[in-house]
């Protein structure tokens, strides 16, 4: 503990014994993503309210998932909080890893958080994790290269309007690629993307009995029509692009249209980072013409509690603290509204102050649009959107994508792919006992 | 001549280290072992019951199995090779007589010290990056498309960036021993009228040949385990999935310690069979 | 003339040399430079050298993201209690292999060697379960153990080839005179060895330090080095070279200082001793 934490908690020891609590230490894991930093910067606030302290481990996200599942599932005990998202919940919540915190108190008003969000968040009704921040996927474009393309983006575009717009914008001499979209491996990169992109193409990842699906038409198509787009006008190298990577070449004006998180709106209409900020345009996400689901996903970075922990009060201080209404009006004092954690309250879009930032409805219907319990045309034995809420899912996907990388750097074809695909992941599934 | 009193005393002094890494080998390989043969899933409740052989079968069954060991292989021998021909080259040109060679030593040592990570994160973003690498700005600079390092090259890329880290070490040993080589046999040799590369190839090389030894042995041990330079960069994607990084994947993100474990035992096997071979073909040198 | 020569040879060396020093060095340089420069400069097209506005806004900006101090400090101790516990296990070892070798010297080497071959990540469930069970998880004291037993292999052999050179007449002399082993090992031995064994802690505390696996999946708010620490820089939302920058230069900074003040033992440290 430096001086200072330890100022800080001499301090709030005086002031909490009068009030009969106990201060805290909280060691919290999270991610290193923007928002998450900015609420480091802030826990001040925190100290003074309650009187706990806070110790951040704040680690890279593929690192972090390594540390907080292994942490979990061998019950270590290292943290007393842990960021974790819509994937892990529902799963560490059915092994009981997990406080229910279904009892955060009355001016917290749970019931504020957005539907899905709280559905994707829950196993059996309970709330195991309270999102921090929700997002969905849409597409950003750019107004005046669409414009000078002579086009007009419709509210809800088709993936055939969206590649001719992409060919049409793309401008190799200058440096302008129509589309940037992840191809990096991962499946939370790259993985997560083709994933939504075969649910609006009516593909999906296995059939009500577990089987995987790679053989089936849908995907063929899918994953032919991504990369023949990527080839005709996306930026060389695609198949290393995760989200940092696109976020990149959309604020340095290298991209026409760009399909990613709803949170990576304020990002690029930020003119401290982004070069096009003034020039951005929303529009829900596509789908292929036809199916009746499109191509956006849901997310949550999402705090928890793992059971056992010895500080479990404390930590639902925090958690209430760090989730609440008033810490985005904290956030919203000190960096303006276009920066609060979106996604998470319905209350944040009925805020007249938020409704003004340009991207605020547009992140609300694509959140809104997606339904994770029921992700595809097809019926699916499982639940979520962008992934599927199994504990085998994150091995499986990051091996699938990465054979799907592999045809983005175009050293397979979309056949072996697919064929590889569907034998790793049947294999996968038989070695977990599915089939 | 060795006393009774000295070889007890001399079994003492051994015990604490054999000891200890008695433990460390033995406690971690039986327990990698008895894993290797169980179903075991953490997400699913930890320990599901003995399963045979099952998870050996399914480990080199998978597609990913032997692709995997070529990968290593071709990591491992692409390092060796290049830091071996270009140590020696460098060793030979730094033992000739030049201004500020002490300088030019400590430039040459020093990514010997950066940590993997470290080393992987900056060759990939501020180097290898397609868009805003350095080398990309060469490459346009040239009027070249830039090239997408990571995916297009991953293997000779990943093989960059080790070898980078590995040079050092290599030079260092190998200028070490080029500086004890006896100078009059070379001039007597170059008097004799012996082109350059007849005095490298049979006085300068077998010199080193015990040198090289000791650089081949000591990487192949520590490449045989790289980890971070391939998490950071591609993980694992291209074709640069090497044996550790499987068995990573299968211990951490599919959360499979029984075929994780059983994918240990199959890396330990191929260590062995690596170090028995190299023992055969340079293990002579090593006798002092 | 033959001065002329070589005066021209060696222009010719040294050119060739520092330019291939600085081929070498230049990835750390580079990474030195981008440090200092705004986020913009960094990705600047074409990239800039030397000609920027040098600002400090980086290091700054991570001073106060980070507890810089207190990672710092977490992997001093950590590699510097493996390192000496390590010597203090290995110097009776070595002194008893290289004083009173026997016919399985050095199948016991190589065995202490292979050691270090089983890949460490199918152990991690295993070993995280005992540090849970001993309570230690998240401590110094366990990662000093960890990385003492890592390194030991290299530890052992290193020393060992260090006191092979040393002259066993000496030693017999000693014994002559009467000395008993502790003395023999006390005012003998091991002045003689100071050199070695300063080279091979040296070697052992880079590596040490260098070590990312353990460090990062044992470690959660008290034990955490700088591995942990680089661990929440890269890939973050946005381009961020210049913090990242920043960020790996504090990294490697202090061993970067380390080894190029004690470059003369690191030589030969690196050389095992076995190359003459």
């Amino acid at each position: 503990m430096s001086f200072k934490q330890a100022l800080y908690a001499a301090t709030a020891m005086t002031l909490v014994t009068a009030s009969g609590a106990l201060a805290e230490n909280l060691v919290i894991a999270t991610v290193n993503n923007g928002d998450m930093i900015r609420m480091q910067g802030l826990t001040q606030d925190f100290t003074d309210k309650t009187g706990h302290t806070v110790e951040w481990v704040t680690l890279e996200e593929n690192v972090l998932r390594q540390r907080v599942t292994t942490d979990i599932a061998a019950k270590g005990g290292s943290f007393d909080i842990m960021t974790i998202g819509m994937y892990e919940t529902p799963i560490w919540g059915a092994n009981g890893w997990l406080v229910s915190l279904d009892d955060l108190s009355a001016e917290y008003d749970a019931d504020d958080i957005l539907p899905a969000m709280r559905a994707g968040l829950s196993h059996d009704g309970t709330l195991y994790a309270a999102p921090f921040y929700g997002e969905s996927s849409m597409i950003m474009y750019r107004t005046d290269l669409m414009e000078k393309a002579g086009l007009e983006m419709p509210e809800a575009p088709t993936w055939q309007f969206i590649r001719e717009a992409a060919a049409a914008m793309t401008d190799r001499d200058s440096d302008i690629n129509g589309i940037c979209l992840r191809g990096k491996a991962g499946w939370g990169e790259g993985g997560a993307f083709i994933t939504v992109t075969g649910n609006s193409f009516g593909a999906r990842w296995f059939d009500e009995d577990w089987n995987a699906q790679f053989d089936q038409p849908e995907w063929k198509e899918a994953l032919t029509f991504f990369v023949d787009m990527m080839q005709e006008s996306g930026p060389t190298g695609y198949a290393t692009n995760g989200f940092n990577e696109n976020l990149n070449l959309f604020q340095q004006g290298k991209c026409g249209m760009w399909i990613d998180a709803t949170v990576a709106a304020s990002f690029v209409t930020n003119p401290d980072d982004s070069t096009v900020a003034d020039k951005v345009g929303f529009a829900l996400a596509p789908n292929s013409e036809g199916v009746d689901r499109k191509a956006n996903w849901l997310w949550a970075w999402a705090l928890a509690v793992p059971a056992g922990t010895q500080k479990e009060a404390a930590a639902k201080e925090f958690i209430e603290w760090a989730t609440s209404k008033d810490y985005i009006e904290l956030v919203a004092e000190n960096e303006g509204w276009a920066n609060v954690p979106p996604g998470a309250r319905t209350s944040l879009y009925e805020n007249p102050n938020y409704q003004a930032v340009p991207f605020a409805q547009k992140t609300l219907d694509s959140i809104l649009a997606a339904d994770p319990t029921n992700p595809t045309v097809k019926p699916v034995p499982y639940v979520g959107v962008q992934f599927v809420a199994i504990p085998e899912f994150a091995g499986i996907a990051t091996e699938v994508s990465q054979e799907f990388s592999a045809v983005y750097a175009g050293q397979q074809t979309v056949d072996e792919a697919l064929a590889k695909a569907q034998a790793l992941t049947n294999d996968a599934m038989e070695a977990a006992g599915y089939r | 001549m060795a006393t009774k009193h000295s070889r007890s005393a001399a079994r003492l002094m051994m015990a604490p280290a054999v000891i200890l890494l008695l433990g460390w080998m033995l406690v971690p390989l039986i327990m990698t072992l008895i894993f290797s043969f169980k179903q075991y899933l953490p997400l699913r409740g930890g320990d599901l019951g003995w399963v045979g052989f099952d998870n050996y079968v399914r480990f080199v069954s998978s597609s990913a199995f032997w692709p995997s060991v070529v990968a290593t292989l071709t990591i491992v021998g692409g390092v060796l090779l290049i830091t071996v021909i270009i140590g020696v080259l460098l060793a030979i040109l730094l033992n000739q007589p030049m201004w500020g060679q002490g300088v030019v030593r400590i430039l040459v040592i020093a990514p010997f010290f950066v940590m993997p990570t470290v080393s992987a994160l900056v060759w990939k973003n501020m180097f290898m990056d397609p868009v805003n690498g350095l080398f990309a700005h060469l490459w346009r600079f040239f009027g070249a498309e830039p090239i997408a390092w990571l995916s297009e090259a991953s293997l000779p890329s990943i093989v960059l960036i080790v070898s980078w880290q590995w040079l050092p070490f290599a030079t260092l040993i190998l200028l070490t021993a080029i500086q004890s080589l006896d100078g009059e046999q070379l001039e007597a040799a170059e008097m004799d009228g012996a082109p350059p590369l007849k005095r490298f190839g049979y006085i300068t090389l077998p010199h080193l040949s015990r040198a090289i030894t000791i650089v081949v042995l000591i990487q192949t041990i520590f490449l045989l385990a790289i980890f971070a330079e391939i998490f950071v960069t591609t993980g694992g994607a291209f074709g640069t999935r090497t044996l550790t990084y499987l068995i990573f994947q299968r211990v951490l993100e599919s959360q499979n310690v029984g075929l994780g474990s059983a994918g240990g035992v199959y890396a330990i096997i191929l260590a062995n069979i690596v170090a028995i071979f190299l023992m055969r073909i340079v293990g002579k040198n090593l006798d002092a | 003339m033959a001065r002329a020569v070589t005066q021209q040879r060696k222009i010719i060396n040294t050119a060739a040399a520092w330019g291939v020093g600085l081929l070498i060095f230049f990835p750390i340089l580079w990474t030195v430079l981008t440090s200092f420069k705004t986020e913009a400069t960094a990705i600047a097209d074409p990239p800039v050298f030397l000609a920027f506005d040098w600002t400090l806004e980086n290091y700054s900006a991570v001073m106060e993201r980070s507890n810089y101090a207190r990672f710092l400090w977490n992997s001093i101790i950590i590699a510097g209690g493996s390192t000496i516990l390590g010597i203090i296990v290995a110097v009776p070892a070595a002194w008893s292999m290289a004083f009173v070798p026997s016919t399985r010297t050095k199948d016991i080497l190589l065995w202490m060697l292979s050691t270090k071959m089983l890949p460490a990540v199918g152990v991690l469930y295993p070993i995280y379960l005992i540090c849970i069970k001993l309570g230690v998880l998240d401590s110094r004291g366990a990662l000093v153990i960890i990385l003492m037993l890592m390194n030991l292999p290299i530890i052992v052999w290193m020393l060992y080839t260090y006191f092979k050179e040393i002259p066993g007449e000496i030693l017999e002399a000693a014994r002559m005179d009467g000395a008993t082993l502790k003395e023999e090992i006390l005012y003998v031995l091991t002045p003689m060895a100071v050199p070695g064994i300063a080279s091979t802690l040296l070697l052992n505390f880079i590596l040490a330090w260098n070590e990312a696996f353990w460090t990062l999946n044992l470690t959660a708010a008290n034990a955490a080095p700088l591995t942990a620490f680089i661990a929440s820089y890269s890939s973050p939302e946005g381009l961020f070279f210049a913090k990242l920058s920043a960020a790996s230069t504090m990294a490697i900074a202090p061993i970067l200082i380390l080894g190029w003040f004690s470059q003369k033992q690191l030589v030969s440290g690196l050389t095992f001793g076995a190359v003459k």
